[in-house]
C-alpha cells in the first residue's frame, strides 16, 4: 500500500518541520517528504488541503478496561475511540481486574490489541502485586512481556519502604516508574479539591498538600535511588513548583497533566456534576493557571487524556459516590488545540505535547515523521467546529464534562503503520 | 419544566420548584416563605389544625439516612395541609439490595407522588434526584451530607425574625462543628441573603472548613471573644463520632472551650437568644441551665419548624 497525502500543512515538531508539503508512505514507513521518490505510484491519494498532517498522537493514559471491566468498555470500543481521536500509540494503566501484574495478562492484552490492527498499545505494568503496595512484581519478566513502565495507577503506595524498594529494583534495570503523587491519608474520604467549592457544597476535601507531600517523598526517593520517575496527572501549583525545582537540579523526572485539568477547575463542579468528579480532583483556578504555565515553560512534558470510560450507573449517583474519571481520548486533540488557542502557544508546540514528547516518556521511537519512521499519521481539520455529543462518542463511556460543547479541530484520517485505520465520513 | 441552570430550584418565573439549598435564593423568596409561615403558625395554634391546601396530594418522605425529628415534623406539616403521607426509611431496605437511588425514585414516581422529601448522607443527592424526577414532582431537601438543610435554616431565620424583628442590625454567632454541618451552611447563606451584617463562626480549626472565610463570615477560635455583644447564638450539634478522635481529643475539652455555659452567654448582649437545631448533647455543646434558661428559644424553634415546612410545601404545590 502506497499513500500520498498531498497539499497538507505538514507539522513534525520533533524535526522542526512546519510547511505545506506532500507526505509519501510505502510499506508502512514514511518514505519521502515534499517530492515523490522515483517510481512512486500511490495506490491512494488523500487530499489534505487546508488540513494539518502530523505524527499520530500518543496518549499516556487510556483505560481500555480489559481485562475485567468488559461490561464498562471493551478493547474494541476504546481502540475505535482512540483512532477516531487520531491516537496511534497509547499507554494503558495497570488498574484492570486483575491488575497487569502477570506476564500472561500483558501478553494477552498485547495480542488482542495487535489483532485489532488499530493503535499500538503499550501496557504499563503493576509496580506491586495486585497494586496492593506490598510485594514487588516480576518487573523484568513483565518488561519482556511488553510493559514499558511500572506504576501503581490510582492506588498509592502507602508504605514508604515498599516504594523505596520498588524504585531501587526498577532502577536496577533502568525501568521507568510512573507515579501519581497523592498521599493516601491526606486524601482519605476526599472527593473534591479542598477549596472554596468543597467548602460551599460540603464535599469532603482532598487538599493540595496530598499531592505536594507525596511528591516531596517521591522526589527525595528518586534522588536517593536514581530511579527514572514520571509523575502522572500533576494537579496543583505546589506540584508544578516542586517539579520545576527537581528539573533544575537535573533529577531524571518528567510529568504529565490530564487534559481536563488544563481547562477545568473546581467551579465546573457546579451543582454536583458527577462528570467533574475526577482524580486527581479539579483544583482551583490558581492551580489550573500554574499547570498552564508549566506547559508553557516546559516543566510539564506532556498532556494525556486520562481516558476513563465509566458505566452510566456509576455516574448517576450522588457526586461523592460516583466513580471518578472522564472519557477523553477522542477529545485530546481538540482540547489541546483549545489550550494553544487560549494561551497563544503555536500549533507545533501544542502537538509536541501529544506526540514526540509523550513518546520520549514512553521510551518508544514514535511521534515523528522522519524518513524511515513507522507511518503513524494523523490528519485533521484545524478549523472545523463540531459538537461533542456524548451519545456520538465511540467510547463506551459517555461520561464527559464537555457533553454538548463545541470544539474546534477534527481528525479526518488516522494512519497506523501505513494503513488508513480511521476516516471521518 | 424549564429550570434555571444557574439555580436549578427556580422555574422560568423565578419561583421555587424544588427546595434544594438556600444558597442563591433571592431575598424575596425567603421572605415569601417566612411570611407564609406566619399564617401557618396561627393554624398550629387552632383547635382544628388542618387546612386543605394539599388535599389529594401524596408526599413521600424519602429518608436514606435515619432521622426521627425532621421526618416527623415534615409528616405533621404535610398532614396539616391534608396531604397523604408515605414514610420510607430506605437506608436498610432496598439500598442494601443494590437498588440505586434513581431506581427507587422511579418506582415511587410511578406511584404518582407529588412531592419527595429527601434526606441522604451524600452531599448533593437531592440535586441528582431533582434532575431525574418527572417535571411535576417537587423535591425538598431534608438534609444532604454536609451540604444543606434548607428547612432548618429557614426555621432558624423565622425564629430570629420572630424575636428580633429584623436581620440588618444583628450580630450572629454560629458555634461548634461547622465543617460537618449542613445546618451551618444553610444558616450562613440565609443570613447573608437577608442582610445580616456580621456573621461569626466559632470553633477549633479542625472543625472549620478550609475556606470558611469564602462564605463571608468572621472566624473566631476563642468563644469568649466571639460571643462578645452578639444578638443571636446558634449552637450546633456535635456528632458522637467526632468527640474522641483525630479532630477533637474529648467531649470534656470541647465543653470547656466551646460549650455554651451561662458565664460565656453573659458576654453576649443581655437580650441575646440561643438556638439549637436539636437533638442536644447537654454538657457537651450546651449546658442544661442555658438550654432550659430564659434566653433559650429551642422549643419554639421546633414549633416554628412545622409552620415553615407547611409554608414550603404549600408554596411548592402552588408554583
Amino acid at each position: 500500500m502506497k499513500i500520498q497525502i498531498k497539499n497538507g500543512r505538514l507539522i513534525d515538531p520533533k524535526n522542526g518541520l512546519d510547511t505545506i508539503a506532500d507526505l509519501y508512505i510505502a510499506a508502512g514507513k514514511v518514505v519521502a517528504v515534499g517530492h515523490a521518490p522515483a517510481g512512486f505510484h500511490a495506490n491512494r491519494s488523500i487530499d489534505a488541503t487546508g488540513r494539518i498532517v502530523c505524527p499520530g498522537l500518543i496518549d499516556l493514559a487510556v483505560r481500555l478496561r480489559e481485562p475485567g471491566y468488559e461490561y464498562i468498555a471493551t478493547l474494541e470500543s476504546e481502540m475505535e475511540a482512540a483512532i477516531a481521536g487520531g491516537v496511534t500509540s497509547l499507554a494503558c494503566p495497570p488498574d484492570t481486574d486483575p491488575p497487569l501484574d502477570e506476564p500472561g495478562l500483558v501478553e494477552m492484552l498485547k495480542f488482542r490489541a495487535k489483532n485489532l490492527h488499530q493503535a499500538h498499545v503499550y501496557p504499563v505494568g503493576a509496580l506491586t502485586a495486585g497494586l496492593k503496595g506490598a510485594r514487588l512484581t516480576e518487573m523484568a519478566e513483565l518488561r519482556d512481556a511488553g510493559c514499558v513502565a511500572f506504576s501503581q495507577a490510582e492506588a498509592p503506595c502507602a508504605d514508604t519502604l515498599v516504594l523505596l524498594n520498588a524504585l531501587e529494583y526498577a532502577a536496577t534495570y533502568g525501568f521507568p516508574v510512573w507515579l501519581r503523587a497523592q498521599d493516601a491519608a491526606l486524601a482519605r474520604h476526599g472527593v473534591a479539591h479542598d477549596g472554596e467549592v468543597a467548602t460551599r457544597l460540603g464535599l469532603p476535601g482532598i487538599p493540595s498538600t496530598a499531592e505536594s507531600v507525596a511528591l516531596s517523598t517521591i522526589l527525595i526517593l528518586a534522588r536517593e535511588t536514581g530511579a527514572r520517575i514520571h509523575i502522572a496527572r500533576l494537579s496543583s501549583a505546589e506540584g508544578v513548583a516542586l517539579i520545576r525545582a527537581a528539573k533544575a537540579e537535573n533529577l531524571p523526572v518528567s510529568c504529565d497533566v490530564g487534559i481536563h485539568h488544563v481547562h477545568l477547575c473546581e467551579n465546573d463542579i457546579g451543582y454536583f456534576d458527577p462528570n467533574c468528579h475526577l482524580m486527581p480532583p479539579l483544583r482551583s483556578q490558581r492551580d489550573r493557571d500554574a499547570l498552564r504555565a508549566g506547559l508553557a515553560d516546559g516543566t510539564v512534558d506532556a498532556i494525556c487524556s486520562d481516558h476513563t470510560p465509566i458505566d452510566e450507573d456509576q455516574k448517576q449517583v450522588p457526586f461523592s459516590e460516583a466513580e471518578a474519571g472522564a472519557t477523553g481520548v477522542e477529545l485530546l486533540l481538540p482540547l489541546t488545540l483549545k489550550w494553544a488557542n487560549e494561551t497563544g502557544a503555536d500549533t507545533p508546540a501544542a502537538l509536541s505535547l501529544i506526540t514526540h514528547r509523550a513518546a520520549s516518556i514512553l521510551g518508544i521511537d514514535a511521534g515523528h515523521l522522519s524518513i524511515g519512521a513507522s507511518a503513524d499519521v494523523c490528519v485533521f481539520d484545524p478549523e472545523r467546529p463540531w459538537r461533542a455529543d456524548a451519545a456520538a462518542l465511540r467510547s463506551q463511556g459517555k461520561n464527559t464534562p464537555y457533553a454538548g460543547m463545541e470544539l474546534i479541530g477534527r481528525v479526518t484520517h488516522t494512519i497506523v503503520d501505513g494503513a488508513v485505520v480511521f476516516e471521518q465520513k | 419544566m424549564w429550570l434555571d441552570p444557574a439555580n436549578p430550584q427556580l422555574n422560568r418565573n423565578g419561583e421555587l420548584h424544588h427546595l434544594l439549598s438556600l444558597e442563591g435564593l433571592p431575598a424575596d423568596v425567603l421572605h415569601q416563605i417566612l411570611d407564609t409561615a406566619v399564617s401557618f403558625a396561627d393554624v398550629t395554634q387552632r383547635d382544628v389544625k388542618k387546612v386543605p391546601l394539599l388535599r389529594g396530594k401524596s408526599v413521600f418522605n424519602l429518608f436514606f439516612e435515619p432521622s426521627t425529628r425532621t421526618r416527623t415534623t415534615f409528616e405533621i406539616a404535610a398532614k396539616r395541609l391534608s396531604a397523604d403521607v408515605v414514610n420510607l426509611a430506605i437506608n436498610v431496605s432496598s439500598q442494601t439490595k443494590g437498588e440505586s437511588v434513581l431506581d427507587t425514585v422511579a418506582n415511587l414516581s410511578a406511584m404518582h407522588a407529588d412531592m419527595f422529601i429527601v434526606r441522604h448522607a451524600a452531599s448533593g443527592a437531592p440535586y441528582m434526584i431533582a434532575k431525574h424526577v418527572a417535571q411535576d414532582i417537587h423535591v425538598v431537601n431534608a438534609g444532604d451530607g454536609r451540604h444543606a438543610h434548607p428547612t432548618q435554616g429557614l426555621l432558624d431565620m423565622f425564629t430570629i425574625r420572630h424575636y428580633k424583628g429584623q436581620f440588618n442590625r444583628l450580630r450572629v454567632a454560629i458555634v461548634g462543628d461547622i465543617l460537618h454541618s449542613r445546618v451551618a451552611r444553610s444558616q450562613i447563606h440565609a443570613l447573608t441573603t437577608l442582610g445580616c451584617p456580621e456573621i461569626r463562626v466559632i470553633g477549633p480549626k479542625t472543625l472549620l472548613p478550609s475556606r470558611v472565610n469564602s462564605l463571608g463570615v468572621h472566624v473566631y477560635h476563642d468563644m469568649r471573644e466571639g460571643l462578645k455583644d452578639v444578638d443571636v447564638v446558634m449552637m450546633l450539634r456535635l456528632q458522637n463520632e467526632r468527640m474522641n478522635g483525630a479532630l477533637l481529643p474529648s467531649a470534656q475539652e470541647f465543653y470547656k472551650y466551646y460549650g455554651l455555659t451561662e458565664d460565656k452567654l453573659a458576654l453576649a448582649r443581655p437580650d441575646a437568644i440561643v438556638l439549637h437545631p436539636g437533638p442536644m448533647n447537654r454538657g457537651v455543646e450546651i449546658d442544661s441551665s442555658v438550654a432550659d434558661g430564659k434566653q433559650s428559644v429551642i422549643l419554639p424553634q421546633v414549633t416554628f419548624g412545622i409552620a415553615i415546612r407547611m409554608a414550603v410545601m404549600s408554596i411548592l404545590a402552588g408554583n
